[in-house]
């Protein structure tokens, strides 16, 4: 269907190739093989899907259609760097490559190039400062802040105190995984618990030694930085252990269907953060059912519909697009460039009643962006599994994150970026 | 007991339990290897690959659904059988035979008399190349594999063991996966000697091992022990596939599994199965006290490396192996 | 027709040991160096650099260095990507300043920078490869993989090797070499290409003429029977430690490059993981084992195959991502079987064979 579709669509390239087409290009760097792809499919099917939605039922943006080239990265940075160089010329005005390595290759390349680079939730956490990092955007919320709004669940939980309380890390030992260490250890100054370090080699397949450690040491959390393969094995030894899952708690991105799935009840009750509403109950999916689905549009075969990393892909889209509604109000033009797109983010306003129309009611935090916080306002949920019903249920409201300290690390370390690379704060 | 001692031992009984899995699939090199001086790296593959295509079969999942789909815009996915766990087993086994003909028709039929190296490296391009077709066949989300193998910790173990040590003490922890698998492990090692011990088949296989040319001399075909021998191998590598993924789920990291076996490979030996046994129990009791001791002075995750380098240290003193035939060398 | 010459006549032994004994190769590798230096600068742009031309280079020197080791000498590595990233690593650490026990050095040119980085990986290649003396063959080649796994370990958890940096990533600060930008986002492309192309033509020169000297029949000895070689003189130990330093030199030099020029940032165990190490060997036996040119052409064919395949598919016949990732594997895999199959030894020898057939043609007789 898909390649029909294709076809017919080179077929009209070609046939009226000469004037080219006002689009709005938004690339999709995805990875649909490789060992993260079961991340990496339903996010990219999401975030063509609701592009593909607003092109059918709205006619596209403000007027202009809108284009998604993908292109695999296979989660390896060297694709990526392909892909960037791909995909860029093609008047590209947003890059999400949902990868922290790839997102570190592309900080200085979008930089010198001036496309703006949305990493939700994910990539360099200091580009929340919008007076060092230009380009880069990752609203509405970082990993520091993911492991602050842990900490405040689980102070949540212990009624208000953690002191004398153990906390284990247990992190995938690399770049993305020591990210929330520095922030975990602030607060563990301010709440007074003990914080453990575990670290996973990659690929995480073979995690008997960490998991006999938690035992021994009876940590009251365990924390949980995971990605790919880590997270089915830890889950599932969690489970064999018999630690109590309400008392394990993953970040956003150890947090999906399929991570649970392989465990089986095992896994019921385990909790993670997430930052977007999870299954179908949006008035949206109505129309994406009949627009998308049903007209065989889909990205990928439809069954993907509501679970956890769909439905961020298809809420990385919306703000996207909404960002490019307000560019286009802005600037007054409908076909926007990467640098009037970027005007756009940093006045992006994403209300609750903004949402409501969008038929996403409450799917996510409200966002506001500006010129000096690209970090949007540091908010997620927690959620938990629940293995009878096989669906994540939101057990709290948005939690705001622990800005105070988090904002304090974040100036230190985008000054460090800022005096290493000679950039000047702007915004002033 | 004091307490560090006990979890010395909890430890140690899980580094034994995961060495295990470790010879699971170190075994399946060892028999290709053994057979035809082939160093197979596509072991780790074929693994993954069978367990896909083993949750495939068990699922009524429509080989290369997502290409036919592209292709005619049909949109089938399942048969709409499940099939059960026994009989998709021995499906899969049949399969890893058609498998194993391929292998010896297509590629080492004609790669007789190549270097070793050669080998090796046909060996990875199977191993791309299946990584591919598994992709294309089964599709490339996470499956759950569920073969009705009991998983979590041993209760009994646990409650019975609690004495032991002093309050915070829960009692030694084993899964009963490692379990199984040791049980499942003893069984194939058993079945494999007394195979190759006393089966006609199986002396024939013993003798290619030994000197190619004299078995072809006898009248052994050749061709027909690569097949066997592959067959095998495709068969231990279902049976890791089976372990491993029912522990992770099947998906991609299956196959870095192979990563696992090499280091036992080399301090068992490249030929002897009991050295892939005994390796792989070294390893993984080697590795578990590693991290246990050392670990937290190091910062942890030692597991990759240690292997390797506490392999390398015991070459340095027995360049063949704990088992490994003894290299004779003539000018 | 395009060989023309009769018989093989020679009249010193510099004209035998030529590299390339035919005018007519002479003049096509003129030709081809002066477009690579003097044309393609001029009409490269950002794709060609950064996706094609630039890790294509940067293979060929890894290439190169694989080469001489398991080419040349026999002693199968799995290390490189280990050896990469003390490359890598070693750069980073000279370009931004060293600190050795409280003694701090300025940052180092970039281009001093790259070749001390190759000087340091000689070193360690050296340490990791003194095993070799006692393991050979497969045991070997495993053994390399203790190099590979330790080193990654060790980059990922010593934070002075990446100067304490939150994450772990290294990013490479902006240096230039008389006056031109060659690391750092601002990198022109072309400057990014002639930089890289200046190490590949010196490294591929001395691997040329280290090769086809006494270090290099010493490597070869070596390969054939080590003792045979060891009977007829040669010193096992000088001849296998040295064929270690060189191949980790240029090894070195790439992984440097590669972080440095290509990349400009990186984390040690996605970038340098095991999965380099067999790329570069696949890259070495399917160019052609123990050959200069197969160097490049394995790189070639292993960098240029799956852009080619990737843009045809996606591209042009409009297939989706995931299958035509799918189908790059079978068919990447079914070539390098189909490859081994047909010529185990490699292009390189194709090309021989090919040039053979050339010189002959049309009297095969």
């Amino acid at each position: 269907m898909r390649l029909k579709k294709l076809a017919a669509v080179t077929a009209a390239a070609i046939t009226m190739a000469s004037p080219v087409m006002a689009e709005l290009v938004f690339p999709s760097l995805s990875y649909r093989t490789g060992p993260f792809a079961a991340g990496g499919v339903p996010f990219a099917d999401g975030y063509a899907d609701y592009f593909t939605l607003l092109n059918e039922r709205d006619g596209g943006i403000g007027g202009e259609l809108t284009r998604v080239p993908e292109c695999e990265t296979a989660y390896n940075t060297e694709k990526g760097v392909e892909c960037y160089e791909a995909t860029k010329g093609d008047g590209a005005l947003i890059y999400q490559p949902l990868s922290t390595g790839i997102t570190y290759q592309l900080i200085p390349k979008v930089s010198a190039d001036g496309i703006p680079m949305h990493t939700m939730g994910y990539g360099r956490t200091s580009a929340a400062n919008g007076k060092v990092f230009e380009w880069i955007f990752n609203y509405p919320g970082n990993y520091w802040d993911s492991a602050s709004i842990m900490v405040k669940h689980a102070l949540d939980m212990e009624g208000g105190s953690l002191e004398g309380k153990s906390i284990a890390l247990l992190y995938h030992n690399s770049a993305y995984g020591k990210e929330p260490i520095r922030t975990l250890e602030e607060l563990a100054e301010k709440h007074g618990y003990n914080l453990t370090l575990i670290p996973v080699d990659s690929p995480g397949q073979e995690q008997k030694s960490q998991w006999l450690q938690i035992r021994r040491e009876k940590p009251d959390y365990v924390f949980f930085w995971g990605w790919g393969v880590m997270n089915q094995v830890a889950i599932q030894e969690a489970a064999n252990i018999r630690y109590p899952m309400d008392h394990f708690i993953g970040v956003w991105w150890s947090g999906a269907e399929p991570d649970v799935l392989p465990a089986g009840d095992g896994a019921d009750g385990y909790k993670s953060t997430n930052f977007t509403g999870t299954g179908t109950d949006y008035p949206i999916f109505d129309d994406l059912q009949t627009y998308v689905v049903d007209k065989g549009l889909a990205a990928g075969d439809g069954q993907s519909l509501g679970q956890v990393q769909y439905n961020r892909g298809m809420y990385a889209a919306m703000l996207a697009a909404e960002a490019v509604r307000k560019a286009q109000e802005i600037h007054g033009v409908s076909a926007i460039n990467a640098a009037q797109m970027r005007d756009g983010m940093e006045a992006l306003e994403v209300t609750a009643a903004r949402m409501e129309e969008l038929g996403m009611p409450n799917f996510g935090p409200e966002v506001n962006v500006t010129c000096e916080n690209h970090g949007g306002p540091g908010m997620g949920l927690i959620q938990q599994w629940d293995a009878s019903a096989q669906k994540w249920v939101a057990i709290t409201d948005y939690i705001q994150s622990d800005r105070e300290v988090i904002n304090e690390l974040i100036m230190e370390d985008s000054a460090a970026y800022a005096a290493e690379n000679g950039i000047e704060e702007r915004c002033n | 007991m004091p307490d560090q001692l006990l979890y010395a031992l909890e430890v140690t009984l899980n580094g034994l339990m995961a060495g295990v899995l470790y010879s699971l699939v170190a075994l399946g090199f060892v028999l290709i290897f053994k057979a035809s001086g082939i160093f197979n790296y596509a072991q780790g593959v074929m693994a993954l690959f069978a367990a896909l295509t083993l949750v495939g079969i068990q699922e009524g999942q429509v080989p290369f659904s997502h290409l036919i789909n592209a292709i005619f815009g049909t949109e089938i996915h399942h048969f709409g059988w499940t099939v059960p766990a026994i009989l998709a087993i021995m499906l899969t086994a049949a399969v890893m035979v058609v498998f194993a003909w391929a292998v010896e028709r297509f590629v080492l039929k004609h790669l007789v008399n190549q270097p070793d190296i050669i080998l090796f490296m046909a060996t990875i391009g199977l191993a791309y190349f299946m990584e591919g077709v598994g992709d294309l066949m089964w599709g490339a989300d996470i499956k759950k594999l569920d073969v009705g193998l009991p998983q979590g910790g041993s209760i009994w173990l646990e409650e019975n063991t609690a004495w032991l040590g002093g309050d915070g003490f829960y009692g030694f922890f084993i899964d009963r996966l490692d379990i199984v698998a040791t049980v499942v492990a003893a069984i194939l090692v058993i079945s494999l000697t007394l195979f190759s011990q006393y089966s006609k088949q199986g002396r024939a296989l013993r003798a290619v091992a030994d000197d190619h040319q004299a078995a072809l001399s006898v009248g052994i075909s050749l061709r027909f022990i690569w097949v066997l021998v592959w067959s095998i191998a495709g068969f231990v590598a279902l049976v890791a596939g089976i372990m491993w993924g029912t522990k992770s789920g099947v998906q991609f990291s299956l196959s870095l599994i192979a990563l696992k076996a090499l280091p036992v490979l080399m301090l068992g030996g490249f030929t002897s199965i009991p050295g892939a046994i005994v390796g792989g129990l070294i390893i993984g009791v080697g590795e578990k006290l590693f991290e246990f001791f050392i670990g937290p002075m190091v910062g942890g995750a030692t597991e990759n490396w240690f292997a390797y380098v506490l392999a390398l240290l015991f070459l340095v003193f027995r360049p063949q192996g704990l088992f490994g035939e003894k290299i004779i060398e003539r000018v | 027709m395009i060989y023309r010459e009769a018989g093989d006549f020679k009249t010193s032994y510099r004209k035998d040991s030529q590299t390339f004994p035919l005018k007519f190769d002479r003049v096509a590798y003129f030709v081809l160096l002066a477009v690579a230096f003097l044309v393609i600068p001029f009409i490269i742009n950002d794709y060609w650099a950064n996706a094609v031309l630039v890790p294509f280079l940067i293979y060929a020197i890894a290439a190169l260095g694989l080469n001489i080791l398991t080419g040349y000498a026999g002693q199968v590595s799995l290390g490189t990507g280990g050896f990469m990233a003390v490359g890598a690593y070693s750069c980073y650490k000279l370009m931004t300043g060293i600190d050795i026990f409280g003694v701090e050095f300025p940052p180092l040119n970039i281009f001093l920078s790259v070749i001390v980085s190759g000087g340091i990986t000689a070193v360690v290649g050296v340490l990791f490869g003194l095993p070799s003396l006692r393991i050979k063959g497969f045991y070997l080649a495993v053994a390399t993989l203790a190099a590979q796994f330790f080193l990654v370990w060790l980059f990922n958890k010593w934070g002075w090797a990446y100067n304490h940096s939150a994450s772990g990533q290294i990013n490479a600060p902006e240096r230039s070499v008389f006056g031109i930008i060659v690391t750092g986002p601002e990198t022109a492309a072309w400057a990014k290409y002639l930089f890289c192309l200046v190490f590949v033509f010196f490294v591929a020169w001395i691997a040329r003429n280290l090769t086809r000297g006494a270090a290099g029949r010493k490597w070869m000895a070596i390969r054939d029977m080590d003792i045979a070689a060891e009977i007829i003189g040669v010193n096992p130990l000088l001849a296998k430690l040295s064929a270690f330093a060189v191949s980790s030199f240029f090894v070195g030099i790439a992984g440097a490059l590669f972080f440095s020029v290509y990349l400009g940032a990186v984390e040690v165990g996605e970038a340098f993981g095991i999965q380099k190490s067999f790329l570069v060997l696949f890259m070495v036996i399917i160019g052609g084992l123990g050959s200069i040119f197969g160097s490049f052409a394995g790189a070639a064919f292993m960098v240029l195959l799956p852009v080619l395949l990737k843009n045809v598919l996606v591209g042009a016949l409009g297939w989706p991502t995931d299958l035509a990732a799918h189908l790059e594997l079978v068919i990447v895999g079914g070539l390098i079987i189909a490859f081994l199959v047909v010529e185990p030894h490699g292009i390189a020898q194709l090309w021989r064979l090919a040039k053979e057939k050339l010189r002959l043609w049309p009297f095969p007789h």
